[in-house]
């Protein structure tokens, strides 16, 4: 394998929550991402899964410098981004872009479809006659399963899984070197989903692109991901290789996430093992001492207050941060 | 004993700016005591607005039509002061969003114990002894204290155990669960499901399961009931439809799931093309366009709701229909 595309190094970002005198609430800093490190290759899909308030889109979203308040390194290409100006900048985000979760939200109900997957090229391509740039538009919307005789037609006379053909035309016409993936089809019918995921995996066999592939849908993203990044409360649980998480999770959040996501088989579902966790998510403006995760963890000792588990290499790049993981 | 629920040929239409919508059309089932029967379908399929007519609530430029009998008796079209003597107290609802059906105003105390003091005549001390029971039984930690808090102070997870709790306290014989776990987080739906399987059995109150997640329907329901377009179009025990499902759409609806019991495919099998429009339904079948099996006949004439026979039926074969032109899938 080359050098990666992207490197990240202890990525933190922190957000700072002003207090209240009138609620009695002291100020408080939330942990959003803490200390997360990861390489990501050329054409490689790097799954982030894990709960609501777990961190994985702001950690998305970082990677992309979209957000303030970001600690650590992102070395993209031998590149340190943060060391860049902010034209240098402008100018690396052509080649890194984002599709979100609400296809409609994320698209200019005033603007036409032409007009919203032409406006990467605009702002990266000036020089492009109107011409050419109309044609690439057509060609793009014809390799995404939209037809080009649409491209006069605005985002309100699309179904939900067309606009979201329609926001990943935008995020590749620029044929991007990354893409980051904010939950692209949890918002869409289920015979719409598979439509999707399969476009996604098409454009990567044609452009070669990197993926961050953000779900909490355990199945859409062992189908698509080559390697599975677990994340509780800001930090790294576990990362492994796609086949090696599923078939070998060490860590008992991993392992309930797993077993908690339904079959549809009624004889296996009915009769699989279940680890069923108690309670919610911990606040993470308060966040338990030691393993974030002890406070529901089948396995915790008194030594999962006091020490928090480093992230452990096991074999061939798995990784797991937990205590007890070989119990 | 006869049915709890017992709908025959509902039509739910919607005056919409750009014309009559028929967003259920010709629906007829029935819901046995004690029975989980699960309602599969995907948004636009009318399968919410099934049960938003039975409880009396859809929208006001909502009509619905047809028969709709719970215990026997006819609630389609009564005011809501007499339905108010069975909703809440004899049939209930869950909805997808538990913020929303929460009133944030008030505590969770007050939203619990109403239900009691309305249909039960229950004090105000004793209503809140059997809210806080309630709230054990769901699991809400502290249930105690915790009931003096207003629902903004309970996390997602908490505020749908609360509904939970709050749809059975007064022991419904019919309980009606819309997408109650879509909102929540996997574990925690994990936990809600088992909950409301153990607490529905325990009392023998039947459920609907409303949902567009078959692997949720696998692991919960007796029966299913796969709805398209407004109409019902495969019904059956849930391990006929899993295992030999008889409707083009069921099949694949089962076939374009990513599972984790299944080595990872190459690609995804797909449905073709988008849920119709319900306002520009034709003559025949409405899943025709998407349908890898269509026929001639099936764009011309619509495919009635039948028994199926022969080996189709499966083993568990009472009550097995399709609404499909093909004899056999």
């Amino acid at each position: 394998m080359g050098p990666p595309l992207l490197s990240v190094r202890d990525l933190s970002v922190h957000f700072h929550m002003a207090g209240s005198w009138l609620w009695r609430q002291p100020a408080a800093v939330l942990k959003a991402v803490d200390e997360v490190s990861f390489d990501l290759a050329p054409g490689e899909t790097l799954g982030l899964v894990g709960e609501s308030g777990c961190g994985k889109s702001t950690l998305g979203r970082a990677v992309l410098r979209l957000l303030p308040n970001i600690q650590g390194r992102v070395v993209w290409l031998g590149e340190d981004l943060a060391k860049l100006d902010e034209e240098a900048m402008r100018q690396k985000r052509r080649e890194m872009q984002i599709v979100f979760q609400d296809p409609l939200a994320a698209l200019d109900p005033r603007m036409t479809v032409g007009e919203i997957i032409a406006e990467p090229l605009r702002t990266f391509r000036p020089d492009m006659s109107a011409a050419e740039s109309k044609a690439k538009v057509q060609a793009m919307m014809a390799g995404v399963g939209l037809l080009p005789q649409q491209i006069n037609r605005y985002p309100h006379e699309f179904s939900g899984g067309q606009c979201q053909r329609i926001g990943i035309a935008r995020a590749m016409i620029n044929e991007p070197k990354l893409v980051v993936c904010d939950e692209p089809v949890s918002a869409l019918d289920v015979s719409i989903q598979a439509q999707i995921v399969n476009l996604l995996m098409d454009l990567q066999r044609q452009y070669g692109m990197s993926m961050i592939f953000i779900s909490h849908n355990l199945s859409v993203v062992r189908h698509v991901a080559h390697r599975i990044m677990v994340l509780y409360l800001g930090r790294v649980a576990e990362i492994a290789d796609r086949d090696q998480l599923y078939r070998n999770p060490r860590h008992p959040y991993t392992q309930a996430l797993i077993s908690a996501v339904p079959i549809p088989d009624p004889d296996l579902e009915r009769a699989k093992a279940r680890l069923i966790l108690k309670g919610d998510l911990p606040s993470p403006l308060d966040p338990p001492s030691g393993c974030a995760f002890r406070t529901r963890c089948p396995k915790a000792t008194p030594l999962c207050a006091q020490l928090r588990p480093e992230l452990t290499p096991l074999e061939l790049g798995h990784r797991v941060a937990c205590h007890h993981w070989d119990k | 004993m006869g049915a709890v629920l017992e709908i025959a040929d509902l039509q739910v239409r919607f005056a919409t700016p750009e014309g009559e919508v028929e967003a259920v059309n010709g629906v007829g089932l029935t819901v046995q005591p004690g029975e989980t029967v699960g309602i599969v379908g995907e948004s636009g399929s009318g399968k919410s607005q099934v049960f938003l007519a039975v409880m009396g609530l859809l929208a006001s430029n909502g009509q619905a039509a047809g028969s709709i009998k719970f215990q026997g008796g006819e609630i389609l079209g009564r005011p809501a002061s007499e339905l108010n003597r069975i909703r809440g107290a004899r049939m209930s609802m869950i909805f997808q969003d538990p913020m929303t059906s929460l009133n944030p105003y008030l505590t969770i105390e007050r939203q619990l114990t109403e239900v009691l003091v309305t249909h039960r005549a229950m004090s105000r001390g004793a209503a809140r002894a059997a809210a806080v029971d309630m709230l054990e039984r769901v699991q809400i930690p502290e249930a105690d204290r915790r009931i003096g808090h207003y629902p903004f102070e309970f996390s997602g997870g908490m505020r749908q155990r609360a509904m939970v709790a709050m749809a059975l306290l007064c022991q419904p014989e019919l309980l009606i669960a819309d997408e109650p776990t879509t909102a929540l987080d996997v574990t925690v739906q994990a936990q809600i499901l088992a909950l409301m399987a153990e607490l529905t059995r325990g009392a023998r109150t039947a459920l609907v399961l409303i949902t567009h997640d078959l692997g949720v329907v696998a692991g919960l329901c007796d029966r299913v009931l796969v709805m398209y377009a407004g109409r019902i179009v495969e019904t059956g025990a849930v391990r006929d439809i899993f295992h030999r499902p008889q409707h083009p759409y069921t099949a694949g609806l089962l076939a374009s799931m990513p599972r984790l019991d299944n080595d990872v495919a190459k690609q995804l099998q797909t449905i073709p093309g988008q849920p119709p429009n319900l306002q520009r339904l034709g003559p025949g079948c409405a899943f025709a366009e998407r349908c890898p099996r269509v026929m001639d006949r099936c764009r011309v004439e619509r495919p009635l709701l039948r028994l199926i026979s022969g080996p189709g039926a499966g083993q568990d074969g009472e009550g097995r229909m399709k609404a499909c032109h093909l004899e056999d899938l």
